[in-house]
């Protein structure tokens, strides 16, 4: 199962209007790895999820998922493998109803209805959404929308799931449930989220991206401990991590680095 | 006219939608059927003369029977149906000053034609906007669209529908939003000039523009290449057929016959 | 400027629903086939976008009167006039089903005045002639004015020749002119500022945003609009209204009357006319009321009784009759919602399944 690998090597890319966000990305992500994709607003983390999945050519450099670049000949396969989910679940829930957005991706890959709506069922009974797949999206909470943004690039039966602020919008009960549902999944997955709770409970590895470049890679327990790291990303102490400053009032609380 | 504020009509989308989704005999039916029957009837509504007033009541009848039919609460479609009239209102209060002539008498009180008129006026739209209001909240705006495309309207056309009203509720939340936001430092006091109002709208439309860049990556990242497959469809049933006949049998004859005025005269004539 | 049902003829409807559809399904094929994928969702956004931008209001200072965009002139420049054309349609037809903003017999007449004015003749006939290729500041603002008032004036127009001529109304031209075109000026004034400020914004944030209209070659030629467009729609509306004149003569000429149109004594009816004038008699078992000539000036009426014709008993048989149907309307309204207050109360009395 070698095309679950994902790989940028020297990885550059600047926008039209000169802006470089990307200067010289590198890291190799292997078979059923998770991984955090972790920085500072601005330091090119989205910039790098739309090169995983070729909706941005990169100036120079190259991105492998498997053992294939990503080039236009390439790109549909690479897309079926990669299954990329948007910070923004509006983005992506465009159909009238959910059991139609789930639907979207097999019919394009070319099932007959029949069966992509059986597909249909199944990821959404995985992601335990069936009861709402004949709700319109606009209706849903955000934990619910988030669920079947997930379970709409499920349907395609991706090797790779990339994750962008998977956490955001989301009440700590919706949080926790989709944290059991990711999981639960054997896929490979990448997610940049500025959440380190999250990236602690499910990323034994974490990238830390600052300007454009790697800063840090290793384990994600290492990073987290090393302050002076996550003070220059403005980061901060994951909570579970912090001395808790109402149970051991003698730890000053940590000056918090205001975002 | 005055305009409802932009958070209560916000609110309704919402509402019809509830209403869309529930089951009951009129929802189960074709969409066509009902887009035919409810276009027919609109078109019946206004082929009246324009003095009618009593020959078009018995049509009170559609939005009442629909309305049960549909389970909808006929004080929702009231309600619905109010903001409609002040249009045709300040067209047709003319009326009345324009057109003096006496053409009915109740004993010894001479109606001129312009109140007839105006009433009529105010009829038709109650009877066409209740219809449609109807036809909506037992059908679904996705639906509807589906319902015109297999009626022949072009695909691109019901595509565009169809993601209008789905982005409709993004949008006019983020336009709720800003509007409030500004509200909000300018304590309500002055209304939004020319000016802000263009930055304003033009900030509105450059968030959808990008919104649309990323749907846009969203689609392709499931395959998208151009094509949207159609949406699953409902299929057309004996009952359909009988629906919308009996509903144009019905409307006709009331159409046909001045039902009232014969039920007035046959009880007078009982009458001593 | 929504047109209401309650105000066309079916005539007028009708023939204003062909035009449309019919619009719609050329700027649909032309739309078609220069489109790019991104279009798709691109357009579907922009509607949203004029919806929910028509929500806010902008207040004239020291006037204390408040208007909202109609967007026409904006979607052209943004997406050409055919895209812009079939998202505008889309914007009228959700108004017309969701919020009930004119009727849906009238959506044909407001596509018409609200999309095709701006779309078809404010922006190719004006606003790119006006702007050229690379305007400044104060040429852009300058084209984006006028080509507002033009498409607005042209719009109001629209509804008044739509309401005279479906004879619901009884305004006259001159009066219904005389608050329709003004107030209609001062709107698209505004508009016009806005708009173009609106564009001076986006082309400084958004540059490729503007360049879309352009780029797709799909700016029609004034010739090919006049042969293309105007001249099947004009045969359509000829066509409508003939067929309206020969069985309504009454009301054409009665509108023509007001629109200060002298009509000549008709000419013999012909063998067709007399069959369908036949067949409405004979389809107008109970006619309403016996109309008098609707006005002086179109005295050429068949109507040979002079006023008054009411006869009370008529008009007594039918307050007693409309009195009957009101209370048989209502009576069903509320014996209905009473039945399906009980099967309700029965579904509550039953034990609920926790969601």
């Amino acid at each position: 199962m070698s095309h679950h690998i994902v790989e940028a090597r020297d990885l550059a890319y600047a926008y039209p209007d000169g802006t470089r966000a990307l200067k010289g990305v590198s890291f190799r992500i292997t078979h059923g790895e998770s991984v955090a994709l972790v920085g500072p607003n601005g330091a090119g983390k989205s910039t790098l999820l739309l090169q995983l999945n070729g909706f941005l050519r990169p100036t120079q450099g190259e991105v492998r998922i498997g053992n294939l670049p990503i080039t236009p000949k390439t790109l549909d396969q690479i897309r079926r493998t990669v299954g990329v989910i948007f910070q923004d679940p509006d983005d992506q829930l465009f159909m009238p109803t959910v059991r139609e957005d789930v639907t979207f991706g097999p019919l394009n890959m070319g099932f007959p209805r029949q069966e992509a709506e059986s597909i249909a069922e199944a990821v959404l009974a995985q992601v335990g959404m069936s009861d709402i797949a004949d709700r319109a999206p606009y209706h849903l909470s955000a934990g619910q929308k988030r669920a079947v943004a997930i379970a709409a690039v499920l349907a395609m039966s991706p090797d790779i799931l990339v994750l962008d602020e998977p956490s955001s919008h989301l009440d700590p009960k919706g949080r926790r449930r989709l944290i059991d549902l990711l999981h639960g999944f054997s896929h490979t997955k990448i997610i940049a989220t500025h959440d380190l709770d999250l990236a602690l409970d499910l990323c034994p590895r974490t990238i830390v991206i600052a300007d454009g470049r790697v800063r840090e890679d290793g384990p994600t327990l290492r990073l987290f401990q090393d302050q002076a790291l996550l003070e220059e990303c403005a980061l901060e102490l994951p909570l579970r991590m912090q001395g808790c400053p109402i149970c051991h009032p003698q730890h000053p609380p940590s000056p918090s680095p205001g975002r | 006219m005055k305009q409802r504020s932009m958070e209560d009509r916000f609110l309704e989308f919402g509402l019809i939608d509830q209403l869309a989704r529930a089951d009951s005999r009129l929802h189960r039916l074709d969409p066509r059927a009902k887009l035919l029957t409810t276009l027919f009837f609109c078109a019946l509504v206004v082929s009246f003369p324009r003095y009618s007033v009593l020959a078009i009541l018995p049509l009170l009848l559609y939005p009442v029977l629909l309305s049960a039919m549909g389970e909808l609460p006929l004080a929702y479609v009231a309600r619905r149906t109010l903001p409609a009239l002040p249009f045709a209102f300040m067209v047709g209060i003319f009326n009345p000053w324009i057109d003096t002539k006496p053409v009915a008498s109740l004993g010894p009180l001479l109606i001129s034609g312009g109140w007839l008129s105006f009433t009529s006026i105010l009829l038709r739209c109650i009877l066409t906007v209740s219809s449609a209001i109807i036809l909506v909240a037992s059908t679904g705006i996705s639906q509807i669209c589906l319902a015109f495309q297999r009626l022949g309207a072009p695909h691109l056309f019901s595509l565009q529908i169809m993601f209008l009203y789905r982005y409709l509720f993004v949008l006019t939340a983020e336009a709720v939003q800003m509007v409030r936001a500004r509200n909000l430092r300018t304590f309500g006091r002055r209304g939004l000039g020319p000016g802000p109002f263009a930055s304003l709208i033009a900030s509105l439309l450059i968030r959808s523009l990008d919104r649309a860049q990323n749907i846009h990556r969203a689609m392709v990242a499931r395959g998208f290449r151009g094509e949207i497959q159609p949406l699953r469809q409902s299929r057309w049933r004996r009952h359909d057929t009988f629906f919308v006949l009996l509903c144009i049998l019905a409307c006709s004859t009331i159409r046909l016959w001045n039902l009232p005025q014969a039920i007035g005269g046959w009880l007078l004539q009982l009458l001593p | 400027m929504h047109m209401a049902d309650a105000l066309i003829s079916p005539a007028v409807g009708g023939s204003f629903w062909a035009v449309s559809c019919g619009l719609i399904g050329i700027s649909a094929r032309k739309t078609q086939r220069h489109l790019e994928d991104y279009a798709i969702p691109m357009m579907g956004v922009l509607g949203a976008f004029v919806f929910a931008a028509q929500m806010i209001n902008y207040t004239i200072p020291s006037t204390g009167s408040s208007g909202h965009i109609g967007g026409g002139l904006l979607l052209a420049v943004l997406l050409g006039p055919w895209a812009g054309f079939l998202v505008l349609a889309s914007v009228l037809s959700v108004q017309a089903f969701f919020f009930m903003d004119g009727g849906l017999l009238a959506l044909g007449c407001n596509i018409f005045n609200l999309g095709f004015f701006p779309c078809f003749v404010a922006y190719p006939l004006v606003f790119l002639p006006a702007s050229g290729a690379h305007p400044s500041p104060a040429r852009l603002t300058f084209a984006a004015v006028i080509a507002t008032v033009v498409g607005l004036q042209f719009g109001a127009l629209g509804v008044i020749f739509q309401t005279l001529v479906s004879g619901i109304s009884s305004l006259s031209f001159s009066a219904f002119a005389s608050i329709m075109l003004p107030v209609h000026l001062a709107i698209g004034l505004v508009e016009g500022v806005i708009t173009s400020t609106i564009v001076t914004l986006l082309a400084k944030a958004r540059p490729e945003a503007i360049a879309l209209g352009r780029e797709h070659k799909t700016t029609p030629q004034t010739a090919w609009i006049i042969a293309k467009v105007f001249l099947p729609i004009a045969a359509v509306i000829a066509i409508a209204l003939s067929w309206f004149a020969s069985t309504h003569p009454d009301g054409l000429e009665w509108s023509l009357a007001r629109l200060g149109i002298d009509t000549e004594a008709e000419a013999a009816p012909s063998g067709l006319n007399q069959a369908l004038n036949r067949t409405q008699e004979s389809m107008a078992l109970f006619p309403d009321y016996r109309l008098p000539a609707p006005t002086d000036a179109a005295g050429a009426g068949p109507s040979t009784e002079s006023w008054p014709n009411v006869e009370a008993g008529t008009s007594l048989a039918g307050l007693v009759g409309g009195m009957i149907t009101l209370i048989t309307v209502g009576l069903c309204a509320v014996l209905l919602h009473l039945a399906k207050r009980r099967r309700e109360r029965a579904r509550a009395s039953q034990p609920v399944h926790p969601l």
